[in-house]
C-alpha cells in the first residue's frame, strides 16, 4: 500500500503485516530447501517428513471443518481411507498410474461426501460428530467385505504397480516425499487463499456466529457443505498418498480413527483451532514430542494428553491463539485492515 | 397509495401449547417507521423471527415489497432488503469491526469488494466506529457492540431495517446518540421497525406505534393515542409508559 491523499474516496485497505512481509521470504526459501530433501535428507529422515507432510494436511483439513465450518467431525477417516483404497482399487483394478490415481482418490472421496454430507448434515453438534464416526466405520465394514481388496487382511501394492511411479526405490521415495511436499505446500496455500476470499469471509463469519451470518446474508448451510466436500476431496487425496507410502492397507489401517481423527484433532487444538498458523505449530508440536517420546511405549500417550490438558485449561486457544493474542502476530494474514491513519489523521503516523 | 414494504397476513405461530404470534396482521409502507412495544413474552422478537425468517410461521404469509417471502430463508430475506439487530448483540467477536460490515456488504449487499469497502467506511462514519474498524469485535463496549449491531444491519443496504431492544443497557447520554444515529437513517427513507422498552427513545422516532399481548396485537396507530389508550393503560398498570 503506498500513501493516499485523504480526498481520496475509496476505502483503502491492506492485507500484509509487517511480520507476514518478513516470513514470506523465510517461508519460500524453507520449501525450496525441503523441496531439496532427497538431496540432503536420508531415508528415515524423508519418510518422517512425509508422515509430517500429510498430517499436515489432514489437520488443516479439520480445522478448516471444525475451527471454521463449527462441523467437529470424529469421522475424517473415513475419506482417508476411501482415499487410500481408491489407490489400490485405480491402480490394480483400472490400470491408472500410481499419481494419476491420488487425483482419482480425491474425487472419489469427494464424489461420496455429497451423500454422506447430505446426511450427516442434517445432524448437528455432538450428533454430527458421532454419526460422522458411524459413517467411517459403515465405509470400514463394507471394505472388509470386499474379497477382490484382501478383505479384512487387506492386501499390498503389487510390484509392478510400485515399479511404475519410478525406477528404483530412492526415485520412488523422492517422487513419493514430492508429492506429500506439494500436497502439503498446496494444502496451505489454498486454505491461505481461501481464507482470504469472499468464500473465507462468510467462513469466518460462521465460525464467530452462525445465526448472525444468515441474517446478514450469508447462506450458511451451502458455505458449509462445500467446506465438507472440498475437505473430503483432499484427504481423499491425502489417504492415496499415504498408503501410497506404506505400499500395504488394510481396512483397520485405512479407517482408524486414532490416527486419522484423534492425533489430528490433538494438533488443530495444540497448535491453535480456526487459524492457519494453529495446525502447523500442532503438528510440529505433536511430532516433537513423539520423538521425544519414542522410547516411552504406552507413556507417550499419556504425555500427549497431559500436554492436551494442560494447553486446553491454560491456553485455550492453542499455542498458536495465544502467541497471536500476546503479541498481536499475524503469519498468514487473511484479515483486511482499513488503513485509519489517512481516514482520521493523516498527520498521525502511529500503529493502531 | 404506494404497495407497502412489508405485509403479514394472518400469521400465527406456536411452540407446543403457548401461541407466541395469533393471526397477526400488519402492513408497513415504504419509507414508515413503526414502534413495537409489549411486555416480556408478548411475541415481539417472535414476530421479527417470522419477518426475518429465522422461524417458518405455522399459518399466515410474509410479503416484502409485494412478493411472498414466506418460503424463504433468513439469507434470502436478507438479500431481498431485510436487515435486522438482535436484542443481545451477535457480534463476529474474531473479526474486526470493518470486516463485520463487509459480510453483511459483500453478502447481504451482494457488493463487489471495492463498493463493499467504501459502503462500510461510510457506514463506520455515520455510526461513530470509524475509530474502532480494526478492533476486535470481541474487544467492544456495550454501546459499540449496539452500534455495530445496527452498522452491520445497514451494511447489507436494507429497505426495511429490524431493530429488536436497540436502546437497552444505555445510559441517558448514549440513548440520545443513539436516537440521532436511528434518525438520521430514518430520513434516508429506510423503513423501521423498532421494539424498545426504553419509550421514550421510541417515541422521538417512530411515526406509529403498535402494541403486542400474547401473540395478538391489541392496538396500533398514532403513537401518542396508542400510548393513552385504555389497552397499553391496562397493560401497563401501575407502570409509568414515559419513564
Amino acid at each position: 500500500m503506498t500513501d493516499m491523499s485523504v480526498e481520496k474516496p475509496g476505502a483503502s485497505v491492506s492485507r500484509a503485516t509487517r511480520e507476514s512481509k518478513i516470513a514470506l521470504p523465510i517461508l519460500i526459501v524453507l520449501v525450496v530447501f525441503l523441496a531439496a530433501a532427497p538431496w540432503w535428507a536420508g531415508r528415515a529422515d524423508m519418510r518422517l517428513m512425509v508422515e509430517i507432510f500429510y498430517y499436515l494436511v489432514l489437520a488443516q483439513m479439520w480445522n478448516l471443518l471444525a475451527g471454521y465450518a463449527g462441523l467437529v467431525s470424529i469421522g475424517q477417516q473415513a475419506y482417508v481411507g476411501i482415499g487410500g483404497y481408491m489407490l489400490f482399487i485405480g491402480t490394480v483394478f483400472l490400470g491408472v498410474h500410481p499419481l494419476a490415481a491420488v487425483i482419482v482418490a480425491g474425487v472419489a472421496a469427494a464424489i461420496l461426501a455429497l451423500p454422506s454430507g447430505a446426511l450427516l448434515f442434517r445432524l448437528r453438534g455432538p450428533y454430527f460428530a458421532i454419526g460422522a464416526w458411524v459413517l467411517a466405520e459403515t465405509f470400514r465394514l463394507i471394505f472388509a467385505q470386499v474379497s477382490a481388496l484382501g478383505g479384512g487382511s487387506g492386501m499390498s501394492l503389487p510390484t509392478d504397480i510400485v515399479r511404475s511411479i519410478a525406477d528404483g526405490r530412492s526415485a520412488r521415495e523422492a517422487v513419493v516425499y514430492w508429492t506429500a511436499l506439494g500436497l502439503a505446500v498446496g494444502s496451505v496455500v489454498a486454505v491461505y487463499y481461501l481464507l482470504r476470499s469472499r468464500f473465507g469471509l462468510a467462513l469466518t463469519a460462521i465460525r464467530d456466529n452462525e445465526e448472525a451470518s444468515g441474517s446478514l446474508g450469508v447462506n450458511a448451510w451451502m458455505t458449509k457443505f462445500s467446506i465438507y466436500i472440498i475437505a473430503a476431496f483432499v484427504t481423499g487425496m491425502t489417504g492415496a498418498l499415504i498408503f501410497l507410502q506404506k505400499l500395504r492397507i488394510s481396512p483397520d489401517a485405512a479407517f482408524s480413527v486414532n490416527d486419522w481423527t484423534a492425533f489430528v484433532i490433538f494438533m488443530v487444538v495444540i497448535g491453535g483451532i480456526g487459524t492457519i498458523e494453529g495446525p502447523i505449530i500442532g503438528v510440529i508440536v505433536f511430532f516433537v514430542l513423539r520423538e521425544f517420546a519414542a522410547d516411552w511405549g504406552s507413556w507417550y500417550l499419556i504425555l500427549l494428553g497431559t500436554v492436551a490438558i494442560v494447553v486446553m485449561l491454560k491456553a485455550p486457544k492453542g499455542v498458536w491463539g495465544y502467541v497471536a493474542e500476546r503479541w498481536g502476530l499475524s503469519i498468514l494474514p487473511v484479515a483486511r485492515r482499513l488503513d485509519l491513519n489517512s481516514v482520521l489523521d493523516p498527520s498521525r503516523k502511529s500503529r493502531h | 397509495m404506494s404497495q407497502p414494504i412489508l405485509e403479514m397476513r394472518r400469521v400465527s405461530k406456536s411452540f407446543g401449547a403457548l401461541k407466541v404470534a395469533d393471526g397477526i396482521d400488519l402492513s408497513v409502507n415504504p419509507g414508515q417507521s413503526l414502534g413495537v412495544i409489549g411486555p416480556n413474552g408478548a411475541g415481539k422478537s417472535t414476530m421479527f423471527n417470522l419477518v426475518a425468517g429465522v422461524l417458518p410461521p405455522d399459518e399466515g404469509h410474509v410479503f416484502f415489497d409485494g412478493a411472498d417471502v414466506t418460503g424463504k430463508n433468513m439469507a434470502q430475506r436478507c438479500r431481498d432488503g431485510i436487515g435486522r439487530s438482535y436484542q443481545i448483540p451477535h457480534p463476529f467477536e474474531g473479526m474486526s469491526v470493518f470486516e463485520n460490515l463487509l459480510v453483511g456488504a459483500r453478502f447481504g449487499g451482494a457488493m463487489p469488494d471495492d463498493e463493499a469497502y467504501a459502503v462500510s467506511m461510510k457506514i463506520l462514519t455515520e455510526t461513530e466506529l470509524l475509530p474502532k474498524a480494526n478492533a476486535l469485535a470481541g474487544t467492544l463496549s456495550l454501546l459499540e457492540r449496539k452500534r455495530l449491531e445496527l452498522a452491520r444491519a445497514l451494511a447489507t443496504q436494507p429497505r426495511l431495517l429490524l431493530l429488536d431492544e436497540i436502546a437497552g443497557g444505555l445510559t441517558e447520554a448514549e440513548c440520545q446518540s443513539l436516537i440521532a444515529t436511528i434518525k438520521g437513517i430514518r430520513d434516508t427513507g429506510v423503513s423501521i421497525i423498532w421494539i424498545e422498552h426504553v419509550t421514550h427513545a421510541l417515541l422521538a422516532v417512530v411515526d406509529s406505534l403498535m402494541v403486542l399481548n400474547f401473540g395478538m396485537k391489541i392496538a396500533e396507530g398514532e403513537p401518542r393515542e396508542v400510548m393513552e389508550s385504555r389497552e397499553v393503560r391496562e397493560i401497563y398498570m401501575g407502570l409509568d409508559a414515559d419513564a
